[in-house]
């Protein structure tokens, strides 16, 4: 048989079903390729492979039992460490957690466990969340697959790479200004951020409440809508997880993989290209387009006149709020506690001296960053105004989506970059995700589909955007464009990734 | 140290004007935002979960419940009921604050602009105009552990998160302005009239001694009711009713002091002593911490259908001042008798009394009365004195059916109080019931008469004046047991007179 890690999660499920391979072999199969090779990713922050194989085991002995399973149970998953996993340990990247061990599960867990996915771990991230290239992880960087020597995008470069690298099948990832899809197209990986409020943020250790969503991390898109079904839906523990089922998914993505896109309308936003776009990047935009108009779809060009003010609303937004949900790292309850180093020791010391040492730069600047927006005397001209750019940006999505059915755009600018090359440049970090922040301001979803190599050989990634609570669209459409351009490869495009083991 | 201004000297030649801030604690089963038990005297930090310890990931969920009581508490008050509100954070750093903000609501209350009557101890009424009532949860509790027992001086602290999360509502009036010398009295009446409306509500057990009800006393004072208001102070968690009005007494002498020596008020919080009553500086409030408010992002707007609304307005129950006017009535009393039953805390239990058989008069003369004596001795509250209205009923019961006398009854009130059970089986147990037995109550006067011959003579001939001294020593023969009245007619009987 082929080996079970370079299957898609589907067909691995179907082999499961098939009894062709167990769950055991399979999640032995994906712990042994990180043993393999995570030595040179550095994908994951912690393995858990006891705890993944006693899954497997489960799976595998009430599948023989005859008992009715989740279509996905018994393939192997990895999540993103920003998730509270009960019993694992759970840093957000930070140093300021390290040695947590959450007493909870996330909802999206306790659906991951009750659907019977071994857990083979927690993936790397940059610290909180907070950065496009994973190196503002408090634990060393981890490394683009097709490129050892450059960045696997962020913040959910982990779950990326781990994909990316035939390290799981599946991961979850988490999504604020584009943490899920920018390592999608970098890494030439499926991500989707769902629609706000589609998946529950019980359990995600939040950056921006208003902005945070997880999403699956997968290599095909039907994976995702497999994966997105699972962990979407309702969450009463949620109180702006939305109440009503969405459309179905995974139909979406099936009729999406036929080809046929007739009658669909395809927004190309103005906005979304031309400078500061790579030439490679803009390229493949445009053969995807006319792949898509092929299939049926009608391109019409939309414009969004507030999109330019997005990374700047953004970056008030995001850090007010985070300045905010980051405040209870402190050193009193949980996690990392330090002394100060002289002078007395009083609450507010400990404090000081346990956020000073356990939080990164780029945490320290955000927190800086949002609580200055937050102050009294300022707070109209930055979080007010932001608000209202917020609100400007909701309102070109309505208008764009008047005009089409699904916007669409490169996911990122660029190609991976070098590791260190923009370390030292935090505005050109944020450049990354100028592209994608719109969503998250708007709570609109959005998916990242490989759509080929750069001139420099590495991928990139084609971005659909729908309208609130018409996840379907994305898949439909994303489903789609894997699907001509598979044909015309004649093979996924990871198989043209470097062999690393 | 400034000097203090005699009181009636201060509200002679300032003005004072008040500003109260009320926050009661919910009496919900579960806490403003998740599903951990609110409960008093629980195990330190047993009643908890991830979202009320502020664990990372962590998110609220607003507790309806507590919206309703909100809202109960605001239509009491004759508020505005906001159709649309939001959360918001405050944040500052402190380790009773598990997520280091506090979830509370800002510039969208859900009740504004209402008010409530105030009845003073002389009858008088005065109307208290409220800006708003909103929602917010309480912080954990801090025990400072050696040195005096604040912060300052401790070795360690202890935090205790049972209390972190409950609802809390706080109330907030607008400047209370016109009390003149009685605005002490005001402040206290006040806070009561709160507490009572919280308890008629069923929303809270309302113990001021728990903390269920805390006031924040604001004062300021100005030359005359024309000027604009002084600089205020703001004295902190003051606990009782006694220690709302001793507040205000002594801020208005403190801040007279301060005006009198031509220095300027300070705006500041302060701290209130119980043990003289006197208030001390807290911190200063220009340099007061930015709270760098913002809206929750975690939840979403609280929005009661108005049809929501009318139907716990529907609901509400009679609030206090409606149900004293109605009994007044219902009672026959006076308003001077009214007001010393309210004034003593007795209402409650001279309707129960009433309702478990006894006569209004007979009811007050007993917890106005007898008990009351008891409860003053005893310094404690009248309902802390150990007899139930049921109990003061049958023991009135058993007077009326001339089963026991008045005199006796005391004595069987005592047997209550030190715990030999119902007035009925203290009369048995000491055998307390009066000898209606005319055998042995000839007995007893046969023996009195042999005792006094002169005296039996004497009523013998007519004088029937002296006859009393023999019935005395009928009753103290039979211990008090005896209706004098029969015992009177048995001694008559027997001289043939």
């Amino acid at each position: 048989m082929t080996d079970v890690t370079r299957l898609s999660a589907a067909a691995l499920a179907d082999h499961l079903a098939a009894g062709e391979v167990s769950s055991v072999e399979a999640t032995q199969a994906h712990l042994d390729r990180i043993a393999a090779v995570d030595g040179k990713v550095n994908a994951f922050l912690h393995v858990s492979s006891d705890e993944a194989l006693a899954t497997a085991h489960d799976i595998d002995q009430r599948r023989a039992a005859g008992e009715e399973l989740h279509p996905l149970a018994g393939v192997p998953i990895a999540v993103k460490d920003v998730v509270v996993t009960k019993g694992l340990p759970t840093t957000a990247g930070s140093k300021i957690l390290e040695g947590w061990i959450p007493p909870y599960d996330a909802t999206l867990v306790e659906r991951i466990k009750a659907a019977g996915l071994p857990i083979l771990g927690k993936t790397n991230m940059d610290e909180f969340a907070m950065g496009s290239s994973t190196e503002h992880s408090a634990y060393g960087n981890t490394h683009n697959p097709w490129d050892l020597d450059r960045i696997p995008g962020g913040s959910g470069g982990g779950s990326a790479a781990a994909v990316a690298a035939f390290e799981a099948p599946l991961a979850i990832g988490t999504d604020t200004g584009g943490s899920i899809r920018q390592p999608g197209a970098v890494t030439g990986t499926v991500g989707v951020k769902p629609t706000y409020g589609s998946v529950s943020r019980y359990g995600l250790i939040a950056m921006a409440s208003s902005l945070d969503q997880a999403g699956p991390v997968t290599r095909t898109v039907l994976d995702s809508a497999l994966l997105h079904e699972l962990i979407g839906g309702h969450d009463p523990r949620d109180s702006t997880s939305i109440p009503e089922a969405l459309p179905s998914l995974v139909d979406a993505a099936r009729h999406g993989a036929t080809g046929d896109l007739a009658g669909v309308k395809v927004g190309v936003v103005t906005e979304l290209q031309g400078e500061g776009y790579q030439a490679g990047v803009l390229a493949r935009f445009q053969e995807s387009l006319n792949l898509l108009e092929k299939a049926g779809a009608e391109l019409v060009e939309v414009s969004c006149p507030h999109f330019p003010y997005a990374l700047d609303a953004y970056y008030l937004i995001m850090p007010a709020e985070a300045s905010s949900n980051l405040a209870k790292f402190d050193g009193m309850r949980f996690g990392l506690r330090v002394q100060p180093s002289e002078g007395p020791v009083t609450a507010e010391r400990v404090m000081a001296a346990t956020r000073g040492q356990g939080f990164g730069d780029e945490v320290k600047r955000r927190i800086i960053l949002g609580t200055y927006a937050l102050s009294a005397g300022y707070y109209d001209a930055y979080y007010g105004s932001a608000q209202k750019v917020r609100t400007l940006i909701q309102r070109d999505f309505a208008d764009a989506f008047a005009q089409a059915d699904v916007l669409v755009s490169p996911t990122a600018p660029t190609t991976a970059f070098k590791l260190g090359e923009k370390l030292d440049d935090p505005l050109a970090m944020y450049l990354n995700d100028v592209a994608t922040i719109p969503a998250n301001l708007a709570g609109v979803p959005g998916i990242s589909v490989p759509n080929g190599v750069s001139d420099d050989g590495l991928p990139v990634g084609f971005q659909i955007l729908a309208p609130a609570k018409a996840d379907d669209r994305l898949y439909r459409v994303g489903a789609a464009l894997e699907h001509l351009l598979e044909n015309q490869w004649g093979a996924p495009l990871l198989s043209t990734a470097p062999e690393l083991a | 140290m400034t000097e203090l201004v005699d009181y009636a000297d201060a509200v002679k030649r300032y003005d004072p004007v008040l500003g109260i801030e009320v926050h009661v604690e919910l009496g919900t089963r579960t806490k403003m935002f998740c599903a951990a038990e609110v409960s008093f005297g629980a195990e330190p930090n047993s009643q908890t979960t991830p979202v009320s310890l502020g664990l990372p990931g962590a998110l609220p969920v607003v507790n309806g419940k507590a919206v309703e009581y909100a809202i109960r508490i605001g239509l009491a008050l004759n508020c505005e009921i906001a159709e649309t509100c939001r959360f918001a954070r405050k944040n500052y750093f402190y380790p009773d604050v598990p997520k280091n903000f506090q979830t509370s609501q800002y510039d969208e209350p859900i009740a504004h602009d209402g008010w409530v009557d105030v009845e003073l101890e002389d009858g008088t009424i005065f109307r208290v105009d409220i800006e708003r009532a909103h929602m917010e949860e309480d912080a954990g509790k801090n025990t400072h552990v050696g040195g005096s027992g604040r912060i300052h001086g401790a070795e360690y602290s202890l935090v205790d998160y049972n209390r972190a999360g409950i609802p809390l509502v706080e109330i907030v009036t607008r400047p209370i302005e016109g009390a003149g010398d009685r605005a002490p009295e005001v402040a206290r009446a006040y806070v009561q009239t709160l507490r009572d409306i919280f308890r008629a509500l069923d929303v809270s057990e309302a113990r001021m001694e728990r903390g269920n009800v805390r006031a924040d006393v604001n004062v300021s004072l100005r030359p005359t009711p024309q000027d604009k208001l002084g600089t205020r102070t703001e004295t902190k968690n003051v606990n009782s009713f006694r220690s709302v009005e001793r507040a205000v007494r002594f801020e208005i002498s403190r801040q007279a002091g301060v005006l009198d020596a031509g220095d300027r008020v300070i705006q500041e919080t302060r701290h209130f002593h119980e043990e003289d009553g006197t208030t001390s500086s807290g911190r200063v409030k220009s340099d007061a911490e930015d709270y760098r408010y913002f809206p929750e992002p975690d939840l979403v707007p609280v929005a009661p259908s108005r049809e929501w609304v009318e139907q716990i307005r529907a609901g509400l129950p009679e609030l206090p001042a409606a149900r004293r006017r109605r009994l007044q009535g219902e009672w026959g009393y006076a308003d001077a008798e009214m007001r010393d039953v309210v004034n003593a805390g007795a209402v409650d239990l001279i309707e129960a009394t009433v309702a478990a058989g006894a006569t209004p008069a007979a009811a007050r003369k007993w917890w106005m009365g007898e008990l009351a004596r008891k409860a003053k001795q005893a310094e404690v509250s009248l309902d802390e004195v150990a007899i139930t209205p049921a109990q003061i009923a049958q023991l009135q019961q058993l007077i009326d059916a001339g089963r026991i006398n008045d005199k006796i009854a005391r004595q069987v009130l005592e047997g209550v109080l030190v715990g030999e059970g119902d007035p009925e089986a203290v009369v048995v147990a000491r055998g307390l019931e009066v000898v209606s037995d005319d055998g042995a109550l000839l007995e007893a006067v046969d023996a009195a008469l042999a005792a006094q011959p002169d005296i039996a003579e004497k009523v013998r001939g007519g004088n029937l004046g002296p006859v009393g001294a023999i019935i005395g020593a009928v009753m103290k023969a039979t211990k008090g047991q005896a209706d004098a009245q029969r015992v009177r007619e048995l001694v008559l009987e027997r001289i043939g007179a």
